[in-house]
């Protein structure tokens, strides 16, 4: 098999010329993706770069046991091609999105229609799959809803309590972050990527900060390395404890709910500790990290970490000694390890449905080159096995604190960069702690970025909830949704 | 068992709300910066080094003038106080950065810090003063202003003791709060919501999404802040602001402060 036959291959945080990436026509290329699909691998990206008077189509594939990214793309056409979705369902919301923003129309694709585009009412005002009967009816839910949480549409079909369908409407809170990156990096483009979804910011600007890396021909500093995972590790410690607060929460728990609601807090205010920001804003840049940690703050760090581990210990101890919290969450919003791995359905919801996935083992770049961490597999798939992988996360988090605080490498926190080179593509995976991040970027000829692509684990886990809604009861809605907990902004964009 | 755990914890731990507004305001970070002051008379001549450094273009200097510095598009990432060699760009450390007008949140031309907001009438005080409940609208925020919002209603915050609440309908709110940029797909969904809240009614604008568009200035996708859409009474900067920031507006506005300061 010659070059152009496969696949270009290349690890997480690399790049490679974008001439030297294989290009078939498009029937070809969607074949070819779906062989590599077929082989074990799992779409991460799938998107369109616009090219003279017509878009070529690149895939990333993730092939999870092999650490290793596989780079396809098709030559520019315009106008239709066969779906790839209609054999391999995970490309669904990507190629939609692709006839979103291109206008390339992937043929027999069983349910086209906008991702994010609003029509001047909201991108709710469309066409549901609809469930017809005598007693079936339908619940509409947002996009205002009911807590201090994002916008989203969820149509449900339901027989009485029993919801048969549910079909999720976003795109509410799009605010262009991927066209504005164009001809960048602009002033404001890190700015962008720390909040492409606030939540995670470390994870995506992380992500960001090594695509500018490798296009650069560079790494960033061993010691900003160390400090990116202590701030990914701490982001995951705050949303994971929230987390289960919330659930707890939602199951009338209030011990775990009021107790984990301050102690996400005291994990945010680590983080702050480090940088100022209880988000993690400004903590990461290109060429490493602006700020360093001296000795007598990391002892602080660490003097303030036992507490709140201990504490959150105590609070997740009580959610799993009592019987009524268990009855509420297992068996709820079930999903088999079959149906996440044809969704490619990522981060701690496909580790609680006993897949193997987690890209600091699978694909480990910067400090998790160093100290792995274990990853945390639960089987069930049901509500009960996602608060568990949070809860092991939470522990393996902590103890790679405890390791870490103290195996700082000496030396720079930040290296100057040197132009981004031409013509070239970059890819970079980070596990935030919802899942997996990915950026991909391209530079033209002008060593500007012609095109990014920002793929937030929500792009890929809000189908997961979908599936894990039917046949459940519609009451169940609030705590299944909260064990996924998914971004909306990080999917809108 | 957890039943005598968690009761046992209860005990021990006892009131973990925080003393503040009575007490000490808990403090901000070392490295948080809190509020920015404005000397523009230290500016030297010609010198306008903090301009392009701003992502937000908060920053103007036009020739023959005093530089200018808008709290309102600020998303306190601190590069201008980092670029600016005279020192003219001061981080006070201070929490308290609510205002009632956006142009003052406008630094500069002989205004060095922010005025900050005063209190609502006397006729929506007695409505709200002891009782105000909010409708929380995201219109494309990226859920870290929601998060230091929420956070409020936790064990160590209690904004619940103030009388302030969030509820689920806006027609049972007596007004909104409101955060992001306003993304044009949420428009009609925040203008629906206003319309459902009963007069009189409220609107805060929380970080700089809400007030100017934030890093997402210049985008076409949005409105740059919740002005374009609903009159706003409360501005609250911050990328995102610190949960003590928020919380100062809320209770500036319903002159819980000044009560509390009297009390003592």
């Amino acid at each position: 098999m010659n070059a152009m036959d496969s696949f270009a291959l290349l690890s997480n945080g690399d790049a490679l010329a974008w001439t030297d990436l294989p290009a078939w026509s498009v029937d070809d290329f969607v074949g070819a993706t779906g062989a590599e699909i077929d082989r074990g691998g799992r779409l991460t990206s799938f998107f369109g770069v616009p090219e003279g008077d017509g878009v070529r189509l690149v895939a990333v594939i993730a092939f999870d046991a092999d650490n290793t990214l596989a780079v396809g793309r098709s030559v520019p056409f315009s106008g239709s091609y066969p779906a790839l979705t209609t054999t391999h369902e995970q490309a669904h919301l990507f190629e939609r999105e692709v006839w979103e923003q291109h206008g390339l129309v992937p043929k027999d694709h069983p349910w086209l229609k906008p991702v994010r585009k609003d029509h001047g009412k909201g991108p709710g005002v469309c066409d549901f799959f609809r469930v017809d009967g005598l007693e079936v009816h339908e619940v509409a839910v947002g996009p205002v809803h009911a807590g201090i949480i994002e916008p989203g549409h969820f149509r449900f079909q339901c027989a009485g309590e029993d919801v048969l369908h549910l079909e999720i409407a976003l795109g509410y809170q799009h605010r262009g972050i991927e066209e504005a990156v164009a001809g960048g990096p602009h002033r404001a483009t890190v700015y962008q990527m720390e909040t492409a979804s606030g939540d995670s910011t470390v994870a995506h600007v992380t992500a960001y900060a090594s695509v500018m890396e490798a296009l650069a021909g560079a790494e960033a500093p061993l010691r900003a390395q160390w400090l990116r995972s202590l701030a990914l590790e701490l982001e995951r410690l705050a949303n994971h404890t929230g987390d289960l607060g919330a659930l707890a929460g939602d199951v009338a728990f209030l011990p775990t709910a009021s107790a984990c609601g301050k102690i996400r807090g005291d994990f945010l205010n680590l983080t702050a500790l480090i940088c100022g920001n209880r988000f993690g804003r400004g903590l990461v840049r290109p060429g490493g990290c602006p700020m360093d940690v001296e000795p007598e703050r990391l002892a602080r760090v660490r003097e303030r970490l036992e507490p709140a581990l201990a504490e959150v210990e105590q609070a997740a101890g009580w959610l799993w000694d009592s019987a009524s919290v268990r009855e509420r969450f297992e068996g709820a919003g079930r999903l088999h390890a079959t149906q996440a791995a044809s969704i490619g359905l990522v981060g701690p919801a496909a580790r609680a449905c006993g897949l193997l996935r987690d890209v600091r083992y699978d694909h480990p770049t910067g400090w998790y080159r160093f100290a792995q961490v274990p990853v945390s597999v639960w089987p069930d798939g049901d509500v009960f096995a996602r608060a568990r992988v949070r809860w092991l996360e939470i522990q393996r988090s902590g103890e790679f604190l405890r390791e870490q605080l103290d195996s700082g490498p000496e030396g720079e926190m930040r290296t100057e960069l040197d132009a981004v080179a031409p013509d070239t593509l970059a890819v970079a995976l980070v596990e935030g702690w919802r899942g997996e991040v990915c950026h991909v970027a391209l530079t033209g000829a002008d060593g500007r970025l012609r095109r990014y692509k920002i793929t937030d684990p929500s792009f890929h886990n809000w189908t997961g909830l979908a599936l894990a809604m039917r046949r459940q009861a519609i009451s169940d809605f609030p705590v299944c949704n909260k064990s996924f907990n998914l971004s909306y902004c990080g999917f809108d964009l | 068992m957890f039943v005598p755990d968690s009761l046992l914890h209860r005990l021990k731990r006892g009131c973990e709300t925080m003393s503040y507004p009575k007490g000490p305001a808990p403090a901000l970070p070392d490295r948080h910066g809190g509020a920015l002051r404005v000397e523009a008379a230290k500016c030297a001549e010609g010198c306008s080094a903090c301009v392009p450094v701003c992502p937000t273009e908060a920053i103007t200097r036009p020739v023959g003038k005093l530089m200018t510095l808008d709290l309102g598009r600020c998303i306190f990432c601190a590069e201008c106080v980092k670029a600016c060699p005279e020192g003219a760009i001061i981080q006070t450390g201070d929490h308290r950065m609510a205002v009632n007008q956006r142009n003052n949140l406008v630094l500069g031309g002989g205004k060095e810090q922010i005025r900050l907001a005063a209190a609502l009438d006397v006729k929506l005080l007695r409505l709200f003063g002891r009782s105000l409940k909010l409708r929380q609208v995201s219109a494309g925020g990226c859920n870290a202003c929601e998060a230091d919002t929420n956070v409020l209603a936790t064990i160590g915050w209690d904004l619940g003791r103030f009388g302030i609440q969030f509820v689920a309908s806006p027609r049972h709110a007596d007004g909104l709060l409101i955060t992001g940029p306003v993304s044009k797909n949420m428009e009609l969904a925040l203008k629906k919501t206003w319309n459902a809240v009963p007069e009189p009614k409220i609107v805060i604008a929380v970080g700089a999404c809400a007030i100017a568009g934030g890093p997402f200035i210049g985008n076409s996708q949005h409105h740059h802040g919740a002005s374009a859409v609903v009159p706003v009474d409360l501005f609250i900067p911050g990328c995102p602001p610190h949960p003590l920031t928020i919380l100062d507006g809320l209770l500036r506005l319903l002159d819980r402060l000044e009560e509390e300061k009297r009390k003592n």
